[in-house]
Parts: C-alpha cells; sequence; structure tokens
C-alpha cells in the first residue's frame, strides 16, 4: 500500500504556539501541549514543532516541550529550528525527538547533512526549504523564515540535499505560507520529480480540497498543515483555558478567517479516502 | 521500583535515540533499564534491541562494546528479545549493503535495499509512511501481535527490509507499493519488527505490553 501522512505542525516560541502569515507576523495561539494532544487523539500520522524564533535562551522551554509530549504521544515527532551542529542534533533527539529539520546550518554547511545523516541515520534527518519565487520566476532558497536570501536555486539546492543524505524534504512556499490560497504546486511537483526521497509539502491550505490537490497529482508523501488544524482546534475549544491565553481575538473577530476553511484531521483523512488516496484512519 | 520486576535490557550501541523506546516500556510497566555494559545484557530477564542508522555502523558498535558475543549467548539460551527497525536486520545473516557482512547470525536470512527500480518508477525510499500489516502462515494469538487486526497500520521508516531464509518465522508481512517484504518475525524466543511500535500510536504500545505479558515481564 502507498499511503499519505498528515502532519500537523506547531510553530513554538518560548512556551506558545504561535502562527504567523509568511512565517512572519506571529500571534500567539495557546499552549503547544494541548494542540499536540488533541492532534494525536485525532489520528495525526507524526507531529512537526518548529521553534520560529530558537534563540538559545529559549532553547530549554523548547526541550521542556518536547520531552513532556514525547512521554504521552506515541507517533513520531520531528524538532527543528536553529540547530546549527552534530551536538544540537544529539540535544533533541536526547530529550525526544525521533527526527530533526534543518534549514540555515544545512544551507551555510552542507557538510552538515551528511555528517548527520551519517551519525543518526538518513531517516533521522528532514532539511526544510523555505522557498520564494523572484519577479524573474525562479526560485531561491531562503533561510530564517524566509527572511535571509542566500541566492541557492531551489531545485539545484534540493537534489544536492538528497544526495548529502537526507531522508525527506520539506518543501516551504513562503509566498503561499499563512495565505489559505492552496498550494504551489509547480514548485512541489518539480521537486518531488527531482528526488528519490519523500518530499512533505507545507504552505498555503486553505481548505481540505487544497490538501487533496496536492497529494493527488504531485506524488507527494505528506502534507505538513498548521494555520487549518490550529483554527479549527480553536473553533472546537472556545472555552478552553489554553485558549484564552492566547491571542485569539483576531480569530474571534473572523478577520483572519475569511480565506480559510478550518477543518479536523479526520475531515481532511476522510476527503483523501474518498478520492482513493489511501491514508491512515 | 519493584525489585522483583523482571529486569528488561534496552541495548544501547551508541547509535540513534532510545527515548520513545524506553517511554513505551515505562508506560506498560516494564523495568527497563539502557545499557552498553555487557554484563548488564549477560544479566537481563529480556533484551530489546533497537536501532536506527546504518547497519555497519551498528555491528562495529556492537563488537566494540562485547555487546555481539553476550547477545547472541543470552539469545541461543533462550532469553527473549525484541528487535526494532535496523534491530531486527541486525538479528539476520548478513546485508547485501556493500560492505557490510555478517549480523548477528540469530535467524538465517539477509537484509535487501528497496531496489532502485523502484526509484525509477517514482516510488520513494526510504519507505517513510503508516503501512498495513497481514498475516502469511503464523496466526497472532500467541504472539505480542495479539490485539492487532489484520491490516492496522503501523509506522514505517527504512530503505531495507529482511528476507528471512525460512517464510515460518514470518509473523506480518507488508507491501510498500507492489513491493512485498516481510515486516515482522516471530522464532521462539525471538520476535521483531521492521516498524516502529513505540510510534504506532496506541496499537503499537499494546505490542509492547503484550510482549512484557507473553514473557512474565510484568
Amino acid at each position: 500500500m502507498k499511503t499519505v501522512r498528515i502532519i500537523p505542525r506547531l510553530d513554538i516560541k518560548g512556551p506558545n504556539l504561535v502562527k504567523g502569515i509568511h512565517l512572519e507576523g506571529l500571534r500567539v495561539l495557546g499552549k503547544p501541549s494541548d494542540f499536540a494532544k488533541y492532534y494525536y487523539e485525532q489520528g495525526a500520522d507524526e507531529l512537526m514543532f518548529m521553534d520560529v524564533v530558537a534563540s538559545l535562551y529559549e532553547r530549554n522551554s523548547l526541550h521542556d516541550i518536547i520531552s513532556e509530549t514525547a512521554k504521552s504521544i506515541f507517533i513520531p515527532i520531528t524538532v527543528g529550528g536553529g540547530l546549527r551542529s552534530i551536538s544540537d542534533i544529539k540535544e533533541v533527539l536526547r530529550v525526544g525527538a525521533d527526527k530533526v529539520c534543518l534549514n540555515t546550518a544545512a544551507i551555510k554547511n552542507p557538510q552538515l547533512i551528511k555528517d548527520a545523516s551519517r551519525m543518526f541515520g538518513s531517516s533521522t534527518i528532514v532539511v526544510a526549504i523555505e522557498a520564494i519565487k523572484e519577479s524573474n520566476g525562479k526560485y531561491l532558497a531562503y533561510t530564517d523564515n524566509g527572511r535571509e536570501y542566500t541566492g541557492v536555486d531551489v531545485f539545484e539546492w534540493a537534489q544536492k540535499v538528497a544526495e548529502l543524505g537526507a531522508g525527506e524534504i520539506v518543501i516551504t512556499s513562503v509566498d503561499k505560507e499563512g495565505t489559505g490560497q492552496g498550494y504551489d504546486l509547480e514548485l512541489v511537483s518539480k521537486i518531488t520529480n527531482l528526488v528519490g526521497i519523500p518530499v512533505i509539502v507545507h504552505g498555503g491550505a486553505g481548505k481540505q480540497d487544497h490538501v487533496v490537490d496536492v497529494l493527488k497529482d504531485c506524488n507527494i508523501s505528506s502534507a505538513m498543515i498548521s494555520s487549518l488544524f490550529h483554527y479549527h482546534f480553536i473553533k472546537e475549544n472556545e472555552s478552553h483555558a489554553s485558549v484564552l491565553e492566547g491571542n485569539v481575538e483576531f480569530l474571534n473577530q473572523k478577520r483572519s478567517f475569511h480565506t480559510f476553511e478550518p477543518c479536523s484531521i479526520e475531515d481532511v483523512k476522510r476527503e483523501l479516502k474518498r478520492n482513493q488516496i489511501d491514508c491512515r484512519l | 521500583m519493584d525489585n522483583n520486576l523482571k529486569k528488561v535490557v534496552i541495548i544501547d550501541y551508541q547509535l540513534g535515540n532510545l527515548f520513545s523506546v524506553k517511554q513505551a516500556c515505562d508506560t506498560v510497566g516494564m523495568n527497563a533499564l539502557i545499557s552498553s555494559n555487557s554484563e548488564d545484557v549477560l544479566n537481563a530477564d529480556a533484551l530489546i534491541l533497537p536501532g536506527v542508522g546504518a547497519f555497519i555502523e551498528a555491528m562495529n558498535n556492537l563488537k566494540k562494546f562485547g555487546l555481539d558475543v553476550a547477545i547472541q549467548n543470552k539469545v541461543t539460551r533462550g532469553t527473549p528479545i525484541f528487535g526494532i527497525c535496523l534491530g531486527q536486520q541486525l538479528l539476520f545473516t548478513e546485508s547485501e549493503e556493500f560492505g557490510a557482512g555478517k549480523g548477528l547470525d540469530l535467524i538465517s536470512g539477509i537484509i535487501k535495499r528497496f531496489p532502485e527500480a523502484i526509484i525509477e518508477r517514482k516510488v520513494k525510499v526510504p519507505h517513510i509512511a503508516w503501512n498495513t500489516v497481514f498475516k502469511l502462515n503464523q496466526e497472532w494469538d500467541n504472539s505480542a501481535l495479539i490485539d492487532l487486526n489484520n491490516n492496522d497500520f503501523m509506522y514505517f521508516i527504512h530503505s531495507y527490509y529482511v528476507k528471512p531464509s525460512d517464510d515460518d518465522c514470518v509473523l506480518t508481512l507488508t507491501n510498500y507499493d507492489g513491493i512485498e517484504f516481510c515486516s515482522s518475525i516471530l522464532k521462539n524466543n525471538i520476535f521483531a519488527t521492521q516498524f516502529h511500535p513505540e510510534k504506532s500510536a496506541d496499537k503499537g504500545i499494546s505490542i509492547y505490553k503484550n510482549w512484557a505479558l507473553i514473557n512474565n515481564l510484568l
């Protein structure tokens, strides 16, 4: 059987779950462990935690979140954000991550992908590529949540990442991320046709049909989703203490909802099945 | 910790992450210790051999710590062992991987890589997915899979798989986009899975619990 995975992505800043648009303009949504537990119970296939600030002094709160989660959630957990060295990787694996996600450090020092995949196994090393489409139509890789220009061509970089031994690629369209306008199908199709390793698509899902479209036609292994599921969680748990702590007024005012049709993991999976795309349901 | 509880040693050959294996053991109430020490292995009531990473490095590390001989001694004398992912592969005779050589040879058979041909037809390797496990000849009633139904989903992440010389030890098969492979084995005291039960939600944890119950470890 060939199945796809649905992976909720939790962007973390300090002790909080946050969400932005184009990876920026972060808003606090609540307590990460509440969201993680809900997604686990809803049938998430994996979880992704991304430390979006990744400053050194906040690293400990990320570690606490991971080890708390890993004690009661028995699905794979990937952790990314600010991992710069073999010892950083070792540390997040030690506190309970199953895989790590590299970006900035990998572009600056591609040898890190090779060393890390040799040491921890290819399947432990995920490389995130943040793509921005330039006005001339070229896709370039950025780092630091789409802020830092590298000049690296996305497609050349994807091939190199696979050659260096990464086990998976997460391709984020920064242009689409947080907008709910749908995935950049041109970008993801081209990437997945260039590499033999699984590709995870991220950035742009505004309704469940977007997820179905990309998984149906593009030979993509998984979809990584945040806004759709987070907004659904908040809708379903309006009286929830953790949600009340978050700065979710913008959601209650429905301003940010207009491009989104929030749905649950189960909703998405049922829709996939109806479209003859196999997944664990 | 209850001193009467049987001692389970999670064998640490310094590759990969044992956190989730230990969590799964704790959750079902096993007295599990993570150790690289061959003395601990020799004194254990049961062994868990986890693993991610490369076969050759894993065997080298097992040898470096004297763990290979300790495991072989214990398992040939009947101590229960539970191999997971690379840990299952290490129990076999040898790997096809260039230069990888011999495994622990407790089960006769070889380790194969998903063929290049499937990459040519756009099948992704590694196989990273929840996939179904189903029966061949062995029933699951007397195994750690007793609480599973045929075609339940388990979590896989691997590029290599085992091919036993004798189908009698095959407990489950899995089909990855047309390639059917052995995804778990049971032969006397040896139980091993290619999938990760500790990453396969409630059904996966039931495998830890039932393995512990069958071997009187609780």
